[in-house]
């Protein structure tokens, strides 16, 4: 039990995260739970606004001013994120979390060189750090994530290199004080196919040697496959299904994540298979529905489940869905 | 290798370029510095007494090659007033410039940055002093709290502080929510440093740009306050004060309002065309 409680990086409990907008407030995480353990790759899956990056910017503590934390909690290590004042967040982020994010083109500054921008993610943290050092440890870095001549990049300000440069740029950034955790957003959103491979394969090599933990958030099914451990699926700010890669992707539960793998193009030449897409529009995160979140385009939706939070079934350990199929209730329920 | 190092400064490279590239921008740039050229050779070269001291036979003079510009009704050469001049003009304007940005900086950035409340008090203080002239507002300073080149410094440094409030908060919120930043704050940059280093370097652009306009309105204001006598008074010569006084012989000795006029045209004029060649320069894309 305590060597369990030891493997465990980041424990996420019940969390709930809302918007204050003008026209209401807008629900964007609804008590979501998750446990990643250390060195684990943990994919998070789900559609454009399913609550994927406001979770992983909760855990970095940087929300917007008109976000709220309504409740929940976030166990990093040992330590409670979501009563840490922002000085102490100062410290954490970078040093024991790192980020990276969707797209490279925007995320270095314009006006300084690749170098100064690497030096300064030690600088902040490590005092004492000389310049000849933190010099030293990025080129070091440059040359880790597959730079060539890092030396002259080091030099270069961010419009002079390709996108796929950029973004093993911020790779370097984001885990050049050696995180225990990695989060990617969409780290591969934003670049073309030769260049996405090249990327994930970067990031796999990396989580590897270095043993860190990452979080992948992604809406990408083939990119989950390729480099997660587990995955976790996201609907309007609720978890609907998680379980190991293999449980999600041949032992799938829940009808959207059913619906997820239909609608992903296959690239067999003889599979002349029309895709199938989710029906339906997103759920309004201003008004949330009574039941289960997904039960208005679910081609198996019951009664009850328009009037229900759907319950968690466990399939085998670690493989959990939310939905009324498996619950208790199945047998009163009506197919339509 | 060579190759790599021509091409590390070329964003500044191609603002320069641009710069270079309008004439007028050059010609503005060229007067300007002519002016403070003259105006560092008279620190040396004229000294105080000599502006000042009376020389009632040689009063009214036209333009001659003793007098370049002729003297006025005290037996003054207006040529060396003139250069004197330029130095209270001159650093004036620039002290009063330096207190908008730096005042007005401080302000914007903390309410683009901080936003929310604090934006919405300090951009409400800013709009009521926007309602107000920025001359009529200067004059106001001046007479509440006196004639004094610091006072000066502080009324028009102040009825300027809006604009740049203005500025550079709009500036930081459009760099405030970049991916950039938001890659900054994630290894752990400190606030002070995100704001100072990531934010305001972003936004120098607007800034240099306005602050040379406001270094020539603020010569304009300079003058005009001690062409009212609300500024630098006789017999200290000063651009506005000058023709203030050349008014009374106007008639017979046009070259007396002729010249320190001309000194702030020239000023004004060779400040516009550098702040707008510097503002093509710098955002290309602004079309104006």
């Amino acid at each position: 039990m305590d060597k369990e409680q030891n493997n465990v990086l980041l424990e996420v409990e019940d969390l709930h995260v809302s918007f204050a907008t003008p026209v209401g407030q807008v629900n964007a995480v609804n008590g979501i739970s998750y446990t990643l353990h250390r060195h684990e790759v943990m994919g998070i899956v789900g559609e454009s606004g399913s609550g994927k990056t406001v979770e992983a910017l909760t855990i970095m503590g940087l929300l917007g001013t008109n976000a709220t934390v309504d409740s929940g909690s976030i166990r990093f290590d040992g330590q409670e994120l979501l009563e840490k004042s922002e000085k102490d967040y100062v410290t954490f982020r970078g040093k024991e979390v790192g980020m990276i994010f969707q797209n490279p083109m925007t995320s270095l500054n314009p006006v300084y060189t690749i170098g100064r921008q690497l030096t300064e993610a030690l600088t902040v943290h490590d005092k004492g750090i000389t310049k000849k050092q933190a010099q030293a440890r990025a080129i070091e870095m440059l040359t880790h994530v597959g730079i060539t001549q890092p030396e002259k990049r080091m030099k270069q300000y961010p419009f002079e290199l390709s996108g796929g440069m950029r973004q093993r740029v911020m790779i370097a950034m984001g885990i050049i004080c050696h995180p225990k955790l990695l989060i990617a957003d969409e780290p591969t959103t934003a670049l073309d196919v030769t260049i996405q491979a090249q990327i994930l394969d970067l990031i796999k090599k990396v989580q590897q040697e270095t043993g860190m933990a990452v979080i992948f958030i992604t809406h990408n099914l083939g990119v989950v496959a390729d480099i997660c451990d587990s995955v976790t699926v996201m609907y309007a700010g609720h978890i609907v299904e998680q379980g190991s890669a293999r449980d999600i992707f041949y032992h799938t539960k829940h009808p959207y994540t059913q619906g997820l793998l239909r609608s992903t193009p296959s690239i067999d030449p003889d599979n002349n298979e029309r895709l199938i897409p989710i029906p339906g529009e997103p759920v309004n995160l201003l008004a949330l529905p009574d039941g289960c979140p997904f039960a208005r385009r679910c081609t198996q939706c019951m009664e009850k489940c328009l009037a229900e939070k759907p319950p968690k079934t466990e399939f085998s350990p670690g493989h959990i869905a939310y939905c009324w199929l498996y619950g208790e209730g199945k047998e009163d329920g009506t197919h339509g | 290798m060579a190759n790599s190092k021509k091409q590390h400064r070329t964003v500044a490279r191609g603002a320069l370029r641009r710069f270079l590239h309008n004439r007028m921008a050059v010609v503005g740039l060229v007067i300007f510095l002519c002016i403070v050229a003259l105006t560092v050779y008279a620190v040396f070269a004229v000294d105080f007494e000599s502006t000042t001291a009376i020389d009632p036979p040689n009063r009214l003079q036209p333009p001659s090659a003793a007098h370049w510009f002729g003297t006025d009704e005290m037996g003054r050469d207006i040529f060396a007033r003139i250069l004197y001049g330029a130095r209270y003009t001159l650093s004036i304007s620039f002290a009063a410039t330096l207190v908008a940005v730096v005042i007005g900086g401080i302000f914007g950035a903390a309410a683009g940055y901080v936003g929310g409340q604090v934006d919405t008090l300090i951009m409400s203080v800013m709009d009521v002093f926007m309602c107000l002239p920025s001359m009529l507002l200067a004059i106001a300073i001046v007479v509440a709290l006196g004639n004094s080149v610091g006072n000066l410094i502080w009324a028009i440094g102040v009825s300027n502080i809006p604009k740049f409030a203005r500025i550079v908060r709009s500036s930081v919120l459009s760099v405030r929510n970049t991916e950039y930043v938001q890659a900054a704050q994630v290894i752990g940059t400190p606030v002070i440093r995100i704001i100072f280093g990531h934010i305001l370097r972003n936004c120098l652009g607007p800034v240099i740009v306005q602050a040379t306009l406001i270094f020539a309105m603020a010569i304009l204001s300079v003058s005009s306050l001690s062409f009212l006598g609300l500024g630098i008074s006789s017999p200290t010569p000063e651009w506005g004060n000058m023709l203030s006084s050349a008014r009374a012989n106007m008639r017979n000795h046009a070259y007396m309002v002729i010249a320190p006029g001309m000194a702030i045209l020239l000023s004004i004029f060779s400040l516009n065309l550098l702040g707008d060649g510097l503002r093509d320069a710098i955002d290309p894309k602004m079309e104006l």
